[in-house]
């Protein structure tokens, strides 16, 4: 070995390398993990190939075409679970393993940090939006889209469910996170006005459309409907802003 | 690195009490303590973990929690435990630290001094607990430090691997880097360490180099293995001759330890004991004053249990 192999010579990578290699590294984890993928592809697509085909027989009946209802519902729901239960799940262990104290001191900083994980979030819901999408295109999905309405409404119900994600994984025990993450997502499924309009809840529709879960999944049928969804929007960045506030005060490191 | 009237408290327990310390360059300094002494609590203000409450800390002349921007390409930290993500491999997570850095040393051949090479497609949570320990190192290493803090390095790792590792940590101070490190195990410090802080109840009981910390001791340790069980009677006859300033110990049927005063008149009475006593030594060793004994006279407490 010649001398001077590890001679000293710090130095931070450029800010925009850091953020591309923590976007790429959490992509890859997420997308390795079994659970995380059935949460982010699978159970969307079974929940949208099956209320699909089996509309008929379970009574759902909507003015528009079924498909053309439940596939921007579905899309909502892909990016629920990964913004709000597989982020949170994801953040809960590297607290509990140590991943966030031993990048505490790399040059990565906290600001990057978070880039990254929302660089990773929006790769892995453009991954869903093409394979969701397509399974929609297929069962006969005709979107007319709004692109001033479906690009904002997705950053926002990604903020406004990362904002939330982070703090539940920032204030609880890892396990109590994997818990809390999956039953949100579970409720919200069955009653948050994701995959199915707030209408079809009946009166509860006039509560559940102010849940991020609803506000996004109304967002989604407008702008894939042609509108611009902007009250949803203004709920979406409400709750962006006191999740992200909540969690910027209450989350723990370690 | 320098520690001025460094005081940390938390609910009731005062970790860290008054402590001073200087680190110099291109050096690798011990810091020994028994369990809760204040290491961790130390070693983690250095690293900008928690911001002193009283005193202050300077890290390559930098505030490591103000300047922390600054100060955390220059350092690299290895955790006591932990620090990867468990779906991570092993050569995938060198890989992404070593992103982080503008100019950091070559993956392939840390892991190959590591010994992790044939592990570098195993994700964390399958590493052994000493791969896991080497890729910790590895991790701290990666960015070409100046100063780099290690936690425990050798902790769990079987001989040869030590081995390697000292080894490593010898080089990283002869091309230029500074290494603070804490460890259980005293031949570890008094191998490697140019100097030795030994801090007990979070203040700075002990500081210098392994020669001068074991030099001009007090205490002399005999022990004596004999060939035939002792008789009866025999060592407390040895106790009482010794006196009270001598400590006897028992340790079986066929030996015994004496820790006395460093003079020749305690040897000469164990001497004459075993004429007395009819008892012929298999082997009398004189116990040198080591790193281990000075830890024990300064805490009164035996150094912590290895993986503890």
């Amino acid at each position: 070995m010649s001398a001077g192999t590890f001679a000293p010579a710090p130095g931070a990578a450029p800010l925009a390398r850091q953020v591309l290699a923590q976007a790429g590294m959490e992509t890859r984890l997420l997308l390795r993990n079994g659970e995380q993928l059935l949460l982010a592809v699978v159970i969307p697509l079974i929940v949208l190939v099956g209320a699909v085909s089996a509309a008929d027989r379970i009574g759902l009946s909507f003015d528009d075409p079924t498909v053309d209802v439940l596939t921007p519902g579905v899309l909502a729901l892909a990016v629920m679970s990964t913004a709000f239960t597989s982020l949170a799940i994801a953040t809960g262990f590297e607290r509990r393993y140590g991943v966030l104290k031993r990048l505490g001191t790399t040059p990565l900083s906290r600001g990057a940090l978070l880039a990254g994980k929302v660089g990773a979030l929006l790769i892995v819901e453009l991954l869903q939006f093409v394979v969701l999408g397509s399974a929609g295109l297929l069962l006969g999905w005709s979107p007319d889209v709004s692109v001033v309405g479906v690009v904002p409404a997705v950053l926002l119900g990604t903020a406004a469910f990362a904002g939330l994600g982070m703090l539940v994984a920032g204030t609880l025990r890892a396990e109590a996170t994997l818990a809390a993450a999956n039953l949100v997502y579970l409720l919200l499924l069955a009653g948050g006005a994701v995959v199915l309009p707030a209408s079809a809840y009946g009166g509860l529709g006039d509560v559940v459309q102010w849940l991020p879960s609803g506000a996004l999944g109304e967002a989604m049928r407008a702008a894939f409907n042609g509108e611009v969804p902007a009250v949803e929007m203004a709920v979406l960045a409400s709750w962006a802003v006191v999740g992200g506030a909540a969690a910027a005060r209450w989350f723990k490191w370690e | 690195m320098r520690i001025d009237g460094l005081v940390m408290r938390y609910a009731d327990k005062t970790a860290v009490d008054d402590l001073s310390l200087v680190v110099e360059p291109h050096t690798i300094t011990a810091v020994l303590g028994p369990n809760g002494a204040g290491k961790t609590t130390t070693l983690e203000t250095c690293e900008g973990y928690r911001r002193p409450q009283r005193g202050s800390v300077r890290v390559l002349g930098l505030d490591p929690v103000k300047d922390r921007r600054a100060l955390m390409p220059r350092i690299g930290v290895m955790l006591q435990a932990g620090g990867a993500w468990s779906g991570a491999r092993t050569e995938e997570m060198l890989r992404h630290l070593a992103r982080l850095h503008a100019d950091p040393l070559d993956t392939g051949l840390l892991m190959e001094r590591l010994a992790l090479h044939e592990c570098g497609r195993t994700p964390y949570r399958r590493l052994s607990g000493g791969q896991q320990q080497r890729l910790g190192l590895a991790m701290a290493l990666v960015g070409r430090p100046e100063l780099v803090f290690v936690d425990e390095p050798t902790a769990g790792l079987d001989p040869q691997i030590r081995r390697t590792v000292w080894e490593l940590l010898e080089e990283l101070r002869a091309d230029g880097v500074t290494v603070v490190l804490t460890t259980h195990y005293l031949e570890e410090a008094e191998r490697l360490a140019d100097r030795v802080h030994i801090i007990d109840h979070g203040r700075l009981v002990a500081s210098g180099s392994p020669l001068e910390l074991t030099r001009g001791g007090t205490v002399a340790t005999i022990r004596l293995v004999v060939t035939q069980p002792f008789p009866p009677g025999a060592p407390e006859a040895l106790a009482t001759a010794l006196g009270a300033t001598t400590e006897l110990t028992v340790l079986d049927d066929l030996s015994l330890q004496v820790s006395g005063p460093a003079d020749g008149s305690t040897l000469a009475t164990v001497a004459r004991w075993c004429e007395v006593h009819e008892v012929l030594p298999e082997s009398l060793t004189l116990g040198q004053r080591n790193l281990e004994d000075v830890f024990l006279e300064l805490t009164g407490r035996e150094p912590e249990v290895s993986g503890s």
